[in-house]
């Protein structure tokens, strides 16, 4: 701690000796003076905490750093019977854990409503974030550093200037580094005579970040008064180059960025669509409950995460296999008990299967109410990958991504490697020669149902991670699935593969221009005019059996 | 004549046949309650039948109303808009209601709306809407968006210095016509209009990465950017959490809510939302005597004592209220001699003021503007001044800056003030 806050800031380092002298007493003036400022907290508006927290800032003290996370994490509070503040080990729970300020001793338990937050409001917790930053720039992680140089970017003064050059100085983290030159960079446009001015475009011209491209353009606007806000045309002319040498890779990473949008959406209706693909092509049943199936999985991620508190992680790996099982089964029993009394009659199947996954909803809805479920998101899942300043990319989506990937090759595998695998590829191409075969076709119907199903539970899984977790989850998607399943061709894995990343990429790129009505409108038209040229789909079917079907 | 009805009832009550109620009616008042039980939209209305429920109970424990029981007849629509406006016929025509509490989107408001008009039945609105309507048969409980909507955008503007707005909306009448006020009342202040960017979503729209990444660069040119968030039920989880996995948080773009309230966030994960704001007229969190023996109330009648209240539990709580006065100022459930009673009348709300309906059929209510917690509660952040009553016809549209509603002295809802003309029942 003291180390920490020794290279703080400034003000810490001029202070650095009169705490050190004093600490050694319990109660010093310093102690007394903040915790006396902390006390203001308490009934204070926003705007005077604010105040508050700049003159606690100002003088320093050794327990600073701990107080400001707790007052971010919503841990700081006064016990009501004194008003003496105290920080919380956790923001819930009765009763609370009190420590200390001063000593950060533990000061005992005590029940949740015997005292009382201290709260904060957005621009409080965006001023506690630039003060926490600075405690930051000393840390010994360099991702802490750069997030601390980051922070500081935003709020450049004199004080953070300093700041930064010292680290510049001293750090071997080339990323920090650089981070640290951009912030000196910004600051030489400011001040500094021209050639230092031109100087600091030039290193700023290969930067991607949007702050450093509005500061640039900035150079370049007109002032009330007729001139421009930079009076020297050569820097000028620097800076719009500059300006727009950025803009160009950034536009370059924006559609990029698009285009994994359009994979990540692509992703999520493979996913879907596989399993009707198998069901769809094998069984030839229009599964209307698949949708339910899907809500099966994810209430399954739910509930596997209700019985593993504090697992988050592991629960959804334990979901995973637990949707498939339990989807799965549902599957065969639903194909066992109506759906096989219903073969070769599509309307009465149609009707049955909804009928089916009314059914499956009203139960849901019976058991889990009809309120949505929270799936919490794992930490591994949240957040962002951040490739440079211009392009990031989330985590969630990421690993969809690759988990459709890997659910597909699986899927792909059984059926090209496996002996069931082989017997569903032909009841698939030919019932009534399979079954000359001595293959067992109700068999091979009741599996393909169930691993269609089972596939769709894990759909689910990756569903609860994006979208709500609630009766009507399988209803929202059941439409984008046969979608799918009709444009790549019934029956056929790569055409489910194809087509569903195709539809994700054009629906991704007309967004933006036609917004997300129009763009599925336009995404459904094409569909129509696309089934009137090729009946069967991107990957029809082939041979004579084929066409009795 | 007596022997008879006497001999009629026996053998109705010795078949124990359907008709048993009929005679049991005479004792008792029917109170309608017209909310989805099944559909997506019973995640909300499901709470709001438990609601009335409750305040039903609980006036029949108090003897009932003018001595009679209040029989609460319930019937699901189902989600499904025209059923509403079945469902209302069956309520006015074949039960014979005094009031029917219900109705949550405004596309079932504007569908039952010709039902409640033509049986002349009483309707109480519970939900914030877009205003630009004013019934003589609706009492409109909810805010109005002056009670809401633009007390929220001042806060942005004043307080957090808000210079560039993101009108994000789900795609029906309520975010279209809410936004339509907005945009007139945002480019009346001097914000122009590039600063404003609307766009609009379908139902449950669940993949936000596009337009998240488009309020991300549209707040990334340097001006303090707010979205103002219409997006209505389902579709909220995703957007909020897509904002949080691409690294949006309160402190840098903030997201106002309007259609927000602790019952949704009780079915999400709030880290990702910490910080993001909510208006309403009322939070679960505010601490007063009577909220705290309402929330008390309520865990004891749905017998789990972590289940929410939030603003339009707040808004049938202040409805029935007015209703049980007006019936007892009248000394009659009649529904034409209740309408008479109900301008004017007072009862206390939640948050320790007091509603009073107006003659536009709106009511008073105090604003709120909370910033979500994580445990999925609300810190108040702002509050008006006192109560601010419900304009039904926004200042801030062209066409209905010069509409009046007033049912006392004009007996019109939409009274034109410079043609001086009253078109009545007809909105156009």
């Amino acid at each position: 701690m003291t180390k920490r806050s020794s290279k703080g800031g400034q003000w810490l380092l001029l202070l650095l000796p009169l705490w050190r002298g004093l600490s050694a007493h319990a109660q010093s003036p310093d102690n007394e003076t903040f915790l006396s400022a902390l006390g203001e907290l308490r009934e204070a508006t926003y705007s005077d905490k604010e105040k508050v927290l700049e003159r606690l800032g100002q003088a320093g003290h050794p327990n600073l750093h701990a107080v400001l996370v707790a007052l971010i994490e919503d841990r700081l509070c006064y016990r009501n019977s004194d008003q003496r503040v105290f920080v919380m080990k956790a923001a819930e729970g009765d009763p609370v854990n009190l420590v200390d300020a001063v000593s950060l001793q533990d000061a005992g338990a005590t029940p949740a409503d015997s005292v009382t937050k201290i709260g904060t409001n957005n621009s409080l917790r965006r001023v506690l974030r630039t003060m926490v930053a600075r405690f930051g720039l000393s840390s010994p992680d360099a991702a802490v550093r750069l997030d601390a140089v980051r922070g500081m970017l935003q709020s450049l003064d004199a004080n953070t200037v300093a700041l930064l050059r010292e680290r510049m100085a001293v750090d071997r983290d080339p990323r920090v580094k650089k981070e640290a030159a951009t912030g000196l960079a910004l600051a030489d446009l400011d001040g500094g005579e021209s050639p230092a001015r031109r100087r600091a475009i030039a290193s700023l011209r290969e930067s991607l970040s949007q702050d450093v491209r509005n500061r640039l353009a900035a150079l370049l606007e007109k002032t009330p008064d007729g001139g421009f806000a930079e009076r020297d045309e050569d820097v000028r002319r620097a800076a719009a180059a500059a300006v727009s040498n950025i803009d160009q890779w950034r536009n370059v990473y924006s559609g990029v960025e698009m285009l994994f949008f359009g994979l990540s959406l692509g992703s999520v209706l493979v996913l879907i669509a596989i399993g009707l693909a198998i069901t769809f092509g094998v069984v030839g049943v229009i599964n209307m409950a698949h949708g339910e199936l899907m809500m099966l999985g994810a209430y399954t991620t739910y509930t596997v995460q209700t019985v593993m508190p504090g697992h988050t992680g592991i629960s959804i790996l334990v979901a995973i296999p637990a949707a498939f099982l339990v989807a799965g089964l549902t599957g065969v029993l639903l194909e066992r008990t109506i759906i096989r009394f219903l073969y070769g009659r599509p309307l009465e199947t149609l009707l049955a299967t909804f009928g089916l996954s009314l059914i499956l909803q009203q139960t849901v809805r019976s058991i889990f109410s009809a309120l949505n479920r929270s799936v919490v998101t794992p930490a591994w899942m949240s957040g962002s990958l951040r490739l440079n300043d211009a392009l990031e990319i989330t985590y969630n989506r990421l690993y969809i991504v690759l988990f459709t990937l890997i659910v597909f090759g699986i899927s792909l595998l059984v059926l090209k490697r496996t002996r069931i695998g082989l017997n569903i590829r032909a009841v698939s191409q030919n019932r009534a020669m399979a079954k000359a075969m001595g293959i067992r076709t109700e068999l091979v119907d009741a599996m393909a149902f169930g691993l269609g199903s089972g596939i769709a539970g894990v759909a689910g899984v990756a569903l609860s991670q994006l979208t709500n977790v609630g009766p009507n989850l399988g209803q929202s998607y059941i439409i984008d699935s046969f979608m799918i399943v009709v444009f790549g061709g019934v029956g056929n894995l790569w055409g489910a593969l194809i087509g569903g990343m195709s539809m994700g990429i054009v629906n991704k790129l007309l967004e933006p221009y036609a917004g997300a009505v129009l763009a599925k409108i336009f995404l459904l038209v094409g569909l129509i005019l696309f089934i009137q040229a090729r009946p069967r789909g991107l990957f029809p079917q082939a041979g004579r059996a084929a066409d009795d079907k | 004549m007596k022997r008879k009805v006497l001999n009629t009832a026996a053998w109705l009550v010795t078949t124990g046949s359907l008709f048993s109620g009929v005679l049991a009616a005479q004792s008792k008042i029917k109170v309608g309650v017209l909310h989805s039980l099944s559909g997506t939209m019973a995640i909300s209305e499901t709470t709001l039948k438990d609601t009335i429920l409750m305040m039903i109970d609980a006036q029949n424990k108090k003897g009932g109303l003018l001595g009679k029981k209040l029989e609460p007849v319930v019937v699901d629509p189902a989600s499904n808009w025209p059923l509403f406006a079945e469902k209302a016929a069956q309520l006015l025509e074949k039960d014979k209601v005094a009031v029917v509490f219900g109705c949550w989107t405004s596309v079932s408001r504007k569908s039952v709306l010709p039902v409640f008009e033509k049986d002349n039945g009483l309707l109480f609105y519970p939900v914030q809407y877009e205003g630009e309507e004013s019934s003589k048969n609706v009492i409109y409980t909810g805010a109005a968006p002056n009670q809401q909507a633009i007390p929220a955008v001042d806060y942005l503007m004043k307080e957090v210095g808000v210079k560039r707005w993101v009108l994000e909306g789900t795609d029906y009448v309520y975010p279209r016509t809410t936004n339509k006020i907005l945009e007139a009342y945002l480019l009346q202040k001097g914000v122009s209009s590039a600063d404003i960017s609307i766009n609009y979503t379908p139902f449950g729209h669940s993949d936000w990465q596009t337009r998240v990444a488009a309020i991300k660069r549209f707040g990334s040119v340097g001006k303090k950017t707010a979205v103002v968030s219409t997006i209505n039920g389902d579709a909220n989880v995703p957007f909020y959490k897509e904002l949080g996995n691409q690294k949006i948080s309160a402190e840098n773009i903030p997201v106002v809510a309007f259609s927000v309230g602790e019952e949704e966030l009780s079915g999400l994960d709030t880290k990702p939302l910490v910080g993001h704001l909510a208006a309403w007229n009322y939070f679960q969190s505010i601490s007063t005597p009577v909220n705290k023996t309402f929330i008390d109330q309520w865990h004891g009648f749905i017998k789990n004592s972590k289940r929410t209240t939030n603003d339009p539990m707040e808004a049938h709580y202040v409805g029935f209220n007015l209703w049980v006065k007006a019936v007892q100022k009248a000394g009659t459930p009649d529904v034409n001699k209740v309408l008479a009673a109900l301008p004017g009348l007072e009862t206390p709300n939640l948050t320790g003021g007091i509603a009073k309906v107006l003659p536009n059929h709106h009511i008073t209510k105090p604003v709120y503007i909370g910033e979500v917690k994580a445990n999925g509660q609300f810190n108040v952040v702002w509050k008006s001044g006192g109560a601010v009553p419900g304009d039904a016809w926004s200042d801030f549209l062209p066409g209905s800056k010069d509409i009046d509603a007033d049912w006392v002295k004009l007996n019109c809802g939409n009274y034109n003030r410079s043609t001086k003309r009253c078109s009545g029942q007809n909105y156009k």
